[in-house]
């Protein structure tokens, strides 16, 4: 058993009285430790592919399966919501990631700290636990924020671009980052990506998507497709 | 000011206000206020981050058409509003839920739609007699005992709910996309967020009056926004200045003999303008630093 599968999945947004057709029979089987990157051009529905894995979009027809408990995906998104000048601290938000919807009143228990205190580490944000985290540069707010991700020890961690704006040097500290985590952890990894240079370098699989599925294979496959044009 | 023998307008002087103040009913103004304001000064941060802090000032409105009804009708007010108002803070909660219709315009229905609805009810029965002025401008010194045990129960609920939920509203406030994607129900919150906005503004009304209640759920939590870095420190923080302005705001109603709910909100503005001024010189003297 894959631990993700979909099967004809498709997204449908109703603006006015049309219905836009945001993907279309989509099918995919991703297996637990790949590492898979989503790529496609702006309005492809590579988003959209994850909102709807993660439950934050409803689907039109077909069927997402993911064969592990829902409190062990996390999710990492492209810009976060988070205000600029909202008061909370870096330990306060990667605490925050332990939460699970299994117990009703959410207290944190000495796991959780260690929990976080071992994220903490693994993204080297020792130094920032205390500082408000509207305060940091773009790059430290996103190793915050995947911090915050990894925190629970999810089985799967989906990643909507985020290196959008970081500068490359920032980006591929993170892109490094996130490879330890998957050969380490045997994290399954599901990223949206522009960035073609890491995913050549790190990515197992590479899902090609403009509303079907253009594509879907080894990085090696998608590679020499691309060059022999 | 109050008059005194010779017909001389005077201020009370230090003795008379000690003596006031050892009286029960205005020993049962202090407790009630100092749990409203922490009421509020807590739920004020979720609602002013969230950017919901209207939404009270629409509840109070409907908290209006409620009292007006319930003196029309002659029975206490409190216990009509409360289920008026957490009623119409869930419909306005889930008409701002529905992306056709924005937020404001939800409040803006709801608060004109009651004030038209209670002034009429009041125009036909007694007109704008004094006990629907009081609850209209608030009367902290004029509570009855109902009054004070409705207050401290209700406030109890509020304090407890947000003590109970106090990091799951945390994560809802600061990223509702994330606590999504980990399975948090945002909707339950957010009509969690909008049941403890309804108890605070009820049990507000009778101390600061539907014009000013929603006074209490900004002022502090914006005041305090500027100075914290943590979230429980804003928490904290806001509390403090919350019970703080409502303490020098009573004073400083007896002292001049004015309405004591304006006068905490006279006290929060002043406060407001000190804080943005310590602010400003704070980050020019961190700016000359650099």
């Amino acid at each position: 058993m894959d631990l993700i599968e979909i099967k004809d999945l498709s997204v449908s947004y109703k603006i006015g009285y049309k219905n836009i057709k945001i993907l279309d029979n989509l099918k995919l089987n991703i297996k637990k430790g790949e590492y898979v990157c989503i790529v496609g051009s702006n309005g492809s529905g590579k988003s959209t592919l994850l909102k709807a894995i993660l439950g934050l979009v409803p689907y039109s027809s077909g069927l997402i399966s993911i064969n592990c408990k829902k409190s062990k995906i996390s999710y990492l998104p492209q810009n976060s919501d988070i205000l600029i000048d909202f008061p909370a601290t870096v330990s306060e938000i990667i605490l925050s990631g332990t939460q699970n919807t299994e117990s009703i009143f959410p207290f944190y228990k000495k796991r959780d700290k260690l929990l976080a205190d071992d994220a903490i580490k693994r993204a080297g944000v020792d130094s920032l636990v205390k500082r408000r985290f509207g305060e940091l540069s773009g790059g430290q707010q996103q190793r915050v924020l995947f911090a915050r991700a990894i925190c629970k020890k999810p089985e799967i961690l989906i990643l909507d671009e985020p290196c959008t704006g970081l500068d490359p040097e920032i980006s591929n500290s993170f892109y490094a980052l996130l490879n330890k985590l998957n050969k380490e952890t045997h994290t399954t990894i599901l990223m949206v990506s522009h960035d073609i240079d890491s995913v050549k370098k790190y990515a197992t699989k590479v899902i090609e998507i403009n509303k079907k599925i253009m594509f879907y294979g080894t990085t090696r496959e998608w590679l020499k497709m691309k060059t022999d044009g | 000011m109050v008059k005194n023998e010779n017909g001389w307008l005077s201020y009370m002087s230090i003795n008379e206000i000690i003596e006031i103040l050892s009286y029960p009913f205005m020993a049962r103004a202090i407790i009630v206020g100092i749990l409203i304001s922490l009421c509020a000064s807590l739920l004020g941060v979720i609602l002013v981050l969230k950017n919901y802090s209207l939404i009270g000032h629409g509840l109070s409105d409907v908290g209006f058409a409620s009292i007006s009804i319930a003196v029309a009708c002659g029975f206490s007010p409190i216990y009509l509003s409360t289920p008026i108002v957490i009623l119409a803070s869930f419909v306005i909660m889930y008409i701002s839920q529905s992306k056709k219709i924005n937020g404001d315009i939800a409040i803006g229905i709801f608060s004109t739609g009651s004030l038209a609805l209670g002034v009429i009810v009041t125009a036909i029965s007694n007109g704008l007699n004094m006990d629907v002025y009081a609850y209209m401008f608030g009367s902290i010194l004029s509570m009855n005992n109902t009054d004070v045990f409705m207050s401290i129960i209700l406030s109890a609920v509020v304090l407890t709910l947000f003590i109970l939920f106090y990091n799951r509203l945390f994560i809802v406030t600061i990223d509702e996309s994330f606590a999504k994607s980990i399975g948090i129900n945002i909707q339950f919150y957010q009509f969690l967020i909008s049941l403890l906005t309804a108890l605070t503004v009820v049990i507000g009304i009778r101390m600061m009056g539907t014009l000013l209640i929603s006074s209490l759920i900004i002022f502090s939590a914006f005041i305090a926004k500027k100075f914290v870095r943590s979230f429980k420190s804003l928490m904290f923080l806001s509390a403090t200045i919350s019970i703080l302005c409502f303490l020098i705001g009573v004073l400083v109603s007896l002292l001049l003999n004015i309405p004591t709910g304006a006068s905490i909100v006279i006290v929060n503005i002043i406060v407001l303008i000190i804080s943005f001024i310590i602010s400003k010189i704070s980050d020019s003297i961190s700016l000359c630093k650099n």
